[in-house]
């Protein structure tokens, strides 16, 4: 049934079908009737180094140091990463580890500013209004400077997924409108209120990227956010680069891959990503911080975040400056409701609980969602399961989730990997529908990270079995050339001896001298010719090395790795 | 906020689906199948019915108790209760209460707990429990009471049991004064046709018997359609799909069909397969038993289509007349295996590119 394409909406696209899915209650009317308001500057904004996928970003403030707006406090480090900025004008009065938004409670380094109130901007890069006429490597270095990532949740830096490389040549962007996730409603106000800016920037995309056109997916649910979109397309006449696509609502139909499906019928390879089939896919937001970055030199400092759930009083959206607390966004819905239970960051279905509002806004931070134990029972202790396969109906990724729980509850790493865990987006839906109430997702997560520590711990102990080996043969080496001294030493010895017999009381302090320059003149020429055998040695390794390098190198799927490939922007 | 949120895994919403609304479902569903039955063979399968949910509740919960393990939440999950019902439904009315008790213990104890309990279980335990006492006291699980057909009952000058009547005849295995085993009890339409056919008479021989309705036994044939009444019910309410029951049913069909044709007077026709014995019960009711069946689409369909092949096979050419049983448990060995074979493409792979 997945090969039934249908038609939707009125431009009569073909659309596919993903496998499974759920239809859930998507409770966007909660929060999405009000524009988004800007929330008043907080008096003071923790920013985290690290809200990109990659290496973080190095303070290059320092406290004491006034920031304005806008201003890098934080420098990219190396070619996946991405910089900070100072989300307004203030003093730095820490940079030190805070709590930042993260399912573990993780701290990690921030820079704290106290904000001046005076919002005063600093000195901002030239906008580039004549894009077109600039280069794309131009496009990429302002958006990189301006510290745009994937704000759909993956958050990887935008800058290098929009350089695929020379061998998989982009034909189609796409742009993710889904916001499939319940409660969430962030972009869907972005669309709604800026829908021009968002085309801005698609149009910047796809000159960056030289790609034929963009498909632009929305779900049915959001009506207002399609008019919008498609009224900011023909007014800016590109209809045909880009076509607003109305898609029907089923979670989880923004996962990267499962929109790729719905609106191009293809399927991303498994450990792939879609620059392999010549498509890219990047958030409404992303675009949107595109188009600030190269028509306003804006660099990304704030957000739109959706604060929603009956915990709270007034659930709405706000235009928010990355930093500023959590506590800060609830505060303004109107606070806590007496039967608040649960704090979520993210949405229902992927987003994970924290214990604290006292965590930062940050990039890719798209919703705080305060839960009602009516909203988000417990579900009580697990019961064993009895293999109904409802799990495996719903799966988005045509897996046996049940099958993956046997093996990963019985820790059986090789067997969760031949089940194609890693294949697995966490999308939720297999926990869902589960009658025994199994956390399935979090053993998913436990056998991904088992096997990641297995896989790291693999290599470290090739690593060490192949120093062992250099070592010892190393020592070999010295051993032989010791015992090659010493044969020389005893072959020489007699010679000598002979010679000195027959010179026999003849100045014999003079001799002794004699031999002992020569000892030290042979010993130099055999410590010259060891070096010289080490180098090239050295040099043979080095070559050997670079040889296999390509191969070796290729990294186990890492946490980064995995959050691209799999978690992709499930939103 | 309030004090000390819960943390806990994605997702966060509400799971609206658990397993005793499962169970209860198949509880449910099986009212219509009891009724008819309660109506053509007497109080005998309340009876027998009772008596197994209250012995494999105790059991249940005695085993649990003995594995330290809290028996309440094993027993609230009516898995035992369906396993009880289930039982009850496909051995004769008139069984005496101790092979009740010894066949739920089978089931309960043996195929079930021993083997792990909820979920572990690679057989039905009530088709292992009713096959147990099947091969053990073949005569006792074999005798049926004619079905009150009053033509029928007329014929053999016997009347229907009354519910006191039938709960002596199940505690005591004392009769009703003036009746003895010979008189009231009576072979299956399948176990009929089997003699018969052995016997080198031929279909339309056998079927002017006063015995045979329109496809199969009077009385007997219609108890399936209310059945199937409750099996659409399960598929309604999404407790199983439709692929088991469908393959199931094709594969006893196409079998029987193909047999029929070739030659119609030695092979009773696909509907009289389809009507008699468990076929329709078995199809919606056992081989769709999800702890002991395939969980993979294809594997499912292959899985009910070799059981219904089965049925056909054992019912023609076994030992038993009816082998819906047999033919479940044989493929219950059979089912990881299928599943194995038969896992899905996951997305984004290639058919059949090899798992890395």
């Amino acid at each position: 049934m997945n090969f039934i394409p249908f038609h939707a909406g009125s431009r009569q696209r073909k659309l596919w079908q993903f496998h499974g899915g759920l239809h859930l209650p998507d409770e966007k009317t909660l929060s999405n009737t009000e524009p988004a308001a800007p929330l008043p500057l907080p008096s003071q904004l923790v920013i985290p180094l690290q809200q990109h996928i990659g290496t973080p970003a190095r303070a290059c403030v320092a406290v004491g140091d006034r920031v304005r707006t806008g201003q890098v406090i934080g420098e990219p480090q190396g070619p996946v990463s991405a910089p900070v900025h100072a989300s307004t004008s203030g003093v730095v009065t820490a940079i030190e580890p805070r709590a930042v938004p993260h399912p573990s409670g993780l701290q990690a380094p921030c820079v704290i500013i106290d904000a001046d109130g005076l919002d005063q901007w600093a000195e901002l890069p030239p906008p580039i209004p004549a894009f077109k006429q600039t280069a794309a490597d131009d496009l990429r270095q302002r958006i990189r400077q301006s510290g745009i990532v994937g704000m759909g949740g993956a958050s990887f830096p935008a800058d290098v997924k929009l350089a695929p490389g020379g061998e998989h040549p982009v034909e189609t962007l796409i742009i993710n409108g889904a916001e499939c996730e319940p409660y969430i409603t962030c972009d869907d106000r972005l669309m709604r209120e800026h829908a021009a800016d968002i085309i801005d920037g698609v149009h910047i995309m796809l000159h960056i990227l030289d790609a034929r056109r963009c498909l632009v997916g929305i779900e049915d649910n959001k009506p207002e956010a399609i008019a919008a979109m498609r009224q900011a397309v023909s007014a800016a006449g590109l209809e045909r680069l880009i076509e607003v696509v109305c898609i029907p609502t089923l979670y989880p139909s923004g996962g990267e891959k499962q929109l790729i499906r719905i609106l191009t019928g293809k399927e991303v390879p498994s450990h792939d990503i879609p620059a392999r089939i010549g498509l890219l896919v990047q958030n409404v937001g992303t675009a949107m911080a595109v188009a600030d970055a190269v028509l306003r030199g804006r660099p990304l400092i704030e957000r739109l975040v959706t604060v929603s759930g009956r915990g709270v009083a007034h659930p709405r959206n706000f235009r928010v400056r990355i930093g500023t607390p959590a506590a800060a966004l609830v505060a303004a819905s109107g606070g806590y409701r007496p039967d608040q239970a649960r704090l979520v960051i993210g949405g229902p279905m992927m987003g994970y609980a924290v214990e604290s509002d006292a965590i930062p806004v940050t990039k890719s931070l798209n919703c705080v969602l305060a839960l009602t134990s009516a909203e988000s029972p417990d579900p009580g202790p697990a019961q064993p399961c009895i293999r109904c396969g409802r799990c495996a109906e719903v799966c988005p990724a045509r897996l046996l989730p049940q099958q993956l729980y046997w093996h990963a509850r019985a820790k059986d790493l090789d067997k969760v990997q031949d089940y194609n865990l890693f294949d697995c987006i966490e999308c939720g839906c297999c926990a869902l529908v589960c009658p025994s109430h199994i956390p399935l997702v979090q053993y998913y997560r436990y056998a991904k990270t088992e096997s990641w520590a297995r896989e790291r711990e693999k290599q470290a102990a090739e690593h060490a079995r192949q120093r062992h080996a250099a070592r010892e043969a190393r020592l070999q080496r010295l051993e032989r050339e010791r015992q090659a001294r010493l044969r020389q030493k005893k072959a020489a010895a007699p010679a000598k001896a002979t010679a000195a017999g027959a010179k026999a009381g003849a100045r014999t302090g003079a001799k002794t001298g004699a031999v002992a320059g020569t000892k030290t003149a042979s010993q130099h020429a055999d410590r010259q010719a060891a070096i010289e055998a080490a180098r090239k040695r050295a040099a043979e390794r080095r070559q050997a090395k670079a040889a296999t390098a390509d191969p070796a190198a290729s990294p186990p799927p890492t946490a980064n790795a995995g959050q691209e490939t799999n978690a992709g922007e499930t939103r | 906020m309030s004090a000390g949120p819960t943390i806990t895994s994605s997702p966060h919403g509400a799971r609206n689906n658990r397993v005793d609304w499962i169970m209860l479902q198949v509880c449910l569903a099986l009212v219509p199948g009891t009724a008819a039955l309660v109506w053509f063979f007497g109080w005998g399968v309340l009876i027998n019915m009772a008596l197994a949910v209250v012995f494999a509740v105790l059991a249940e919960a005695t085993v649990m108790k003995l594995r330290g393990r809290p028996a309440l939440p094993a027993i609230r999950d009516y898995s035992a209760v369906v396993t009880a019902l289930l039982f009850a439904l496909t051995v004769p009315p008139t069984l005496p209460w101790w092979l009740t008790l010894l066949g739920i213990l089978f089931a309960i104890v043996i195929v079930k707990q021993l083997y792990g309990g909820m979920g572990y279980n690679p057989f039905n335990p009530a088709m292992a429990g009713y096959v147990f006492l099947l091969i053990s006291y073949p005569v006792a699980t074999t005798s049926w009471l004619p079905p009150d057909v009053p033509a029928l009952l007329e014929a053999r000058g016997v009347v229907g049991l009354s519910f006191m009547e039938s709960a002596r005849l199940i505690f005591t295995g004392a009769l009703p004064a003036g009746l003895d085993w010979d008189a009231i009890s009576t072979a299956t339409p399948l176990d009929e046709m089997r003699t018969l056919l052995d016997q080198g008479s031929t279909i339309d021989v056998i079927r002017q018997s006063p015995l045979w309705g329109d496809f199969g036994g009077r009385g007997w044939e219609w108890v399936g359609n209310w059945f199937l009444l409750g099996g659409l019910y399960l598929l309604w309410r999404r407790v199983i799909t439709w692929h088991i029951p469908a393959a199931f049913l094709a594969g006893l069909l196409v079998m029987a069909g193909l047999f029929w044709l070739l030659d119609p007077q030695t092979h009773p026709s696909p509907a009289f397969h389809l009507f008699s014995g468990a076929a329709i019960f078995g199809a919606f009711f056992i081989a769709t038993d999800p702890v002991s069946a395939c969980t993979t689409r294809r594997g499912q369909l292959i899985y009910g289509a070799a059981i219904g092949a089965l049925v056909f096979i054992i019912r023609t050419w076994g030992g038993y007349p009816d082998a819906v049983a047999f033919a479940v448990l044989l493929l219950n060995i059979a089912a990881p295996t299928i599943d194995h074979y038969t896992q899905p493409r996951v997305f984004g792979h290639k058919l059949g590119q090899k798992r890395t």
